[in-house]
């Protein structure tokens, strides 16, 4: 096997001030290539394997450039997160770059639609993965296939290792309007991530049309259009929804 | 012990004016959280809707009321009242709340153009005063001028420089007239006097006898302007009202006597805590009572007004008077100087709403108590009108008794001074080095002719070679300039009061500053890593750049960039200190622009970076808007390597975010703020001012300005209510680098 440091990724972006993706600070990895399709992403700019403004880093490049971070890290309890894009289309890099930065004591977060499923190559990364940022689109097959364009198997294979294997997971949804918010659905997903051991927290997250542009750009066809944002309300009400099933909810 | 002092612990303070010796012996620190503060009493609420009241007056007509016949002094008006019935805390400037004083010692014609953009007109009788018999600061200053200063204050690359107006940025201990009262410091300087009572005189010893009369002499006045209050300040402050009074009646004597840009408070919270808690240990005070004098006090500061013209204006919109106020920090034994009363300050943005004044400070340290960060953290979520500056970075530097004059000069506390200089505009210093000293707008010859760079694309070695020649010429003139300017504020506009607040032998600082420092670390770059083709007039001069390929750009931490940045900033640095100057001041310099990044981006015409003829500069130390690529952090991170030590007057850094980046609850948001703080300072950041706003609200505020009094954001060093702003400020801070990406 080459030196890990040598490996190779396809990276969309950095950003240095990641609040979102994971406790306190975070050097934010987005890379490149995402194998689902949903309707309402808001970086579909991540989703081909191949784009062109993609840049690609080694692992020896990337660490130094993240450790030089690592007093924020340290005072905000932060880290790592790798999100993308789906950053277990390329495991080999993820694996590797979380292995550095587990050497150097940080903390990692691998935000994931759990569609990669599970083998050796997933099972690298999450050896060295202290956090799964999880994104559940929907715990209806149906819904889940019309958010995605594929089956939901994966994802809960996916979700019964983490929960099996004991490793932290921050369970998180898109509220959609229309789309993801059927009253019967919601209460099934949370009665399943009740099933699971290892959800430390759930996190609802309001559908925004901040990543339209980014369509029309990409001249891709934007079903969500006319979807509406949810009231603060609304979300605030499926929260409460999930905090009636014991979880911490943001 | 006097009885005014009893109750508090002995020590050197006794024996000499030793204000730090009587802060350490006595103070409480308080690490405990916020829930002891009290909301404002009615009194307080009725006064503050009287001014709120003003207030709207005033902004409809630019100025309430002015004077226009008796230029200032510590006397000069009789005693003001907003409601006098339940002013706790009073003083006014002039004799009506708002109503703006002349001072015409810094310069005649700065009052009556002034006076003339508020169709107002200067008294006959003092106009002729002041051109017959009395000269100016301003016309010593011209009297002197070389040709050269002239054309290079009128280009712009030497600009801001405080010759027709007061310096400012000398902050008086006015805690001494509480701890002493007024005849023990008048006995004090008698005896600094009798000191210098040798024979052989020279000029330095002629100059400090009659700068110590002078300071004796205001001291009288100040007596006799408290006791038009009812007041005998001649002794020490006896309870917590007394001392807050007699605090700020030091203050305003100075507010008189001075219109300088920045007229700062200095350090007085953990001072006036230890007068509290006294009063709350004995039963005279409640902690109600107490937050209400606190609130009064600073309904006071924000109230400090000065005439200014429209240039001016331009330059610094909003009437900032740089009432700065230091809150916090460590002392030098590791206990925290936070106190109680650091709480009832900052606690002033919620039981009076946000203010851009008193430009609240809090020196931060990693050390500081986690309930005291996390308070600050949320008090700037909420209201963005709090400024931060690395203590442990300053302290080992200036002690634990320094104050912040203006934005972010340290000094310390009547000990210490600058000779306040403004900025060179090094953008255009880079300009002059392609075009050979002439000015890239006007074509005039403002440097010596140096040889111009005439090749089609520029070459990193040569320009940074005669770059180099240009900053030497620069630092030279500059600091001559400095030494007219200084020389005449002290002959004819000597801040005599706030120097009888000092020790007799202090330290002064030169006080040089950068502008366009992004600018120029980008045109370096671009030269060395793309291809920059030079377009030229029909005359020859350099007037546009055309960038072939990408270059790093400032403020996304890049090692190499970083330390051209920090390189450029040595290297004037130590041009600067190859000169002679006035008073033996030892010079210093900022990056820092405040609002001026506009104004001097105006005057500047295309760089080789891409900047546009006229296109705003980046505030202070800022990276250039939209460059930054990598986030907020590294932009930070980017700032944090400029090296203080080079620039030992402050290093100014304009950070905005939108709540929703900072985290999705109000908890992760305080965290991830404290977070940030700690992660810059401990880096060794020097200075961050925290917006924490969405666009959305700018906007609305722009169309709506009546529905926004108070909305306050933080600009380079100081805060400024937005609605007060000009059209193109406005534009310029929300065309600025919002960190926003969610």
């Amino acid at each position: 096997m080459e030196n890990s440091y040598d490996v190779t990724g396809k990276i969309h972006s950095l950003e240095t001030c990641g609040t979102v993706d994971g406790p306190g600070i975070r050097y934010v990895v987005f890379t490149q290539g995402c194998p689902i399709r949903c309707v309402y992403c808001h970086n579909p700019d991540t989703w081909d394997a191949n784009g062109k403004n993609a840049l690609t880093k080694s692992v020896g490049e990337l660490l130094p450039d993240i450790l030089k971070y690592k007093s924020y890290f340290k005072a905000s309890g932060g880290g790592v997160t790798l999100t993308g894009g789906e950053p277990l289309m390329q495991k080999e890099f993820a694996a590797a770059l979380f292995k550095a930065c587990k050497g150097e004591g940080l903390h990692t977060a691998l935000d994931t639609s759990g569609y990669a499923g599970i083998d050796d190559g997933t099972r690298r990364v999450l050896e060295h993965t202290d956090l799964v940022l999880l994104d559940i689109k929907s715990i209806n097959p149906a819904t889940f296939k019309n958010v995605t364009g594929f089956p939901i198997d994966r994802t809960l294979e996916f979700a019964k290792h983490l929960s099996d294997a004991g490793i932290m997971a921050w369970a998180r949804f898109v509220l959609v309007p229309g789309l993801t918010d059927d009253e019967d659905e919601l209460h099934a997903l949370a009665q399943y991530l009740t099933t699971l051991r290892n959800i430390d927290k759930v996190g609802i997250l309001a559908f925004h049309q901040l990543g339209a542009y980014k369509w029309q750009d990409l001249g891709l066809d934007y079903k969500l259009a006319d979807t509406p944002t949810p009231s603060a309300q609304e979300t605030e009400r499926v929260r409460d929804l999930f905090r009636g099933y014991g979880f911490e909810v943001r | 012990m006097r009885q005014e002092w009893t109750g508090f612990k002995s020590g050197n303070w006794e024996a000499e004016v030793d204000i730090r010796d009587f802060i350490q012996t006595n103070y409480t620190p308080y690490a405990g959280d916020e829930t002891f503060l009290e909301g404002p009493t009615d009194s307080t609420k009725e006064l503050w809707q009287n001014i709120l009241g003003l207030y709207k007056i005033e902004n409809r007509q630019g100025v309430l009321d002015v004077e226009t016949k008796i230029p200032s002094t510590i006397t000069a008006y009789g005693p003001g009242y907003i409601n006098k019935d339940i002013e706790q805390i009073v003083g006014l400037q002039t004799d009506k709340p708002l109503k703006r004083a002349i001072m015409p010692f810094g310069g005649l014609n700065v009052v009556k153009s002034a006076l003339e953009s508020y169709g107002r007109e200067l008294d006959k009788d003092t106009e002729q005063v002041f051109r017959q018999y009395r000269k100016t600061h301003n016309d010593g200053v011209f009297d002197v001028y070389t040709q050269e200063m002239l054309r290079a204050r009128r280009s712009g690359i030497i600009t801001g420089l405080p010759d027709a107006y007061g310096r400012g940025r000398i902050i008086g201990d006015y805690r001494r007239v509480a701890l002493y009262g007024t005849d023990k410091l008048i006995e004090a300087k008698q005896q600094d006097k009798q000191g210098l009572d040798f024979s052989g005189m020279n000029e330095s010893t002629i100059r400090l006898r009659e700068n110590i009369s002078e300071n004796i002499r205001s001291l009288k006045e100040l007596t006799q302007m408290a006791a038009g209050y009812g007041f005998d300040i001649s002794r020490p402050a006896a309870t917590a009202k007394e001392a807050i009074q007699w605090t700020y009646f030091g203050f305003l004597a100075a507010i008189k006597q001075q219109d300088g840009a920045a007229m700062s408070l200095g350090r007085v919270s953990t001072f006036l805590d230890i007068y509290i808690e006294r009063d709350l240990r004995s039963g005279v005070l409640s902690e109600a009572r107490a937050q209400e004098l606190i609130d009064h006090f600073v309904m006071k500061l924000r109230m400090v007004r000065f005439l200014r013209t429209q240039e001016y204006n331009n330059l610094f919109s909003g009437d900032p008077t740089w009432v700065t106020e230091v809150i916090g920090g460590m002392s030098e034994d590791g206990r925290t100087l936070v106190t109680k009363t650091s709480y009832r300050v900052l606690h002033t943005l919620y039981n009076l709403g946000p203010a851009p004044e008193p430009n609240l400070t809090v020196l931060w340290s990693v050390n500081l108590p986690q309930n005291f960060k996390d308070y600050c953290a949320k008090a700037s979520i909420d209201t963005s009108s709090i400024q931060y500056e690395n203590d442990d970075l300053m302290r080992g530097f200036w002690g634990d008794d320094y104050g912040i004059a203006c934005c972010v000069s340290a000094m310390r506390l009547g000990k210490q001074m600058q000779f306040f200089g403004a900025r060179a505009n090094l953008a255009k210093a880079l300009l002059y080095t392609i075009n050979g000293g002439r000015d890239e707008k006007s074509g005039e010859q403002v440097g010596p002719e140096f040889a111009p760079i005439t090749t089609e694309y520029l070459d990193y070695d040569e320009v940074t070679r005669k770059f180099d020649q240009v900053m030497e010429w620069l630092a030279g003139l500059y600091i001559s300039t400095l030494n007219v300017i200084h020389y005449m504020h002290d002959k004819y506009n000597f801040e005599s009061l706030q120097l009888a607040l000092h020790d007799k032998d202090i330290l002064r600082t030169q006080a040089t500053g950068i502008a366009g420092l992004s600018v120029v670390v980008d045109s370096l770059s671009a030269i060395k890593h793309a291809r920059v083709r030079v377009v030229r007039n029909e005359s020859g001069l350099a007037v546009g750049y055309d960038i072939e390929g990408d270059y790093p750009a400032f403020g996304n931490n890049d090692n190499e960039i970083n330390k051209i940045a920090s390189d450029l900033v040595k290297n004037f640095m130590t041009r600067l200190k190859k000169h002679a100057t006035y008073r033996d001041a030892v010079p210093t310099t900022s990056i820092l622009t405040i609002t001026s990044n506009v104004v001097y981006g105006k005057k500047t015409g295309a760089t080789p970076d891409g900047r546009k003829d006229g296109e705003p500069f980046a505030p202070g130390a800022n990276p250039m808007h939209g460059r930054d690529k990598k986030g907020a952090i590294a932009s930070l991170a980017s700032v944090s390597k400029l090296p203080y030590n080079y620039a030992l007057d402050g290093i100014s850094y304009t950070f905005s975010i939108i709540p929703s980046a900072l985290g999705r609850t109000p908890e992760v948001r305080v965290s991830n703020l404290v977070g940030i703080m700690d992660g810059y300072f401990g880096d060794n950041g020097h200075h961050i001012n925290v917006n924490v706003f969405d666009r959305e609200t700018l906007l609305d505020a722009m169309e709506k300005p009546e529905l926004y009094p108070q909305l306050t954001i933080r600009v380079s060093g100081y805060a400024v209510n937005f609605v007060k702003l000009t059209k193109e400020q406005q534009l310029d801070v929300l065309h600025r680098t919002f960190h926003e990406r969610v």
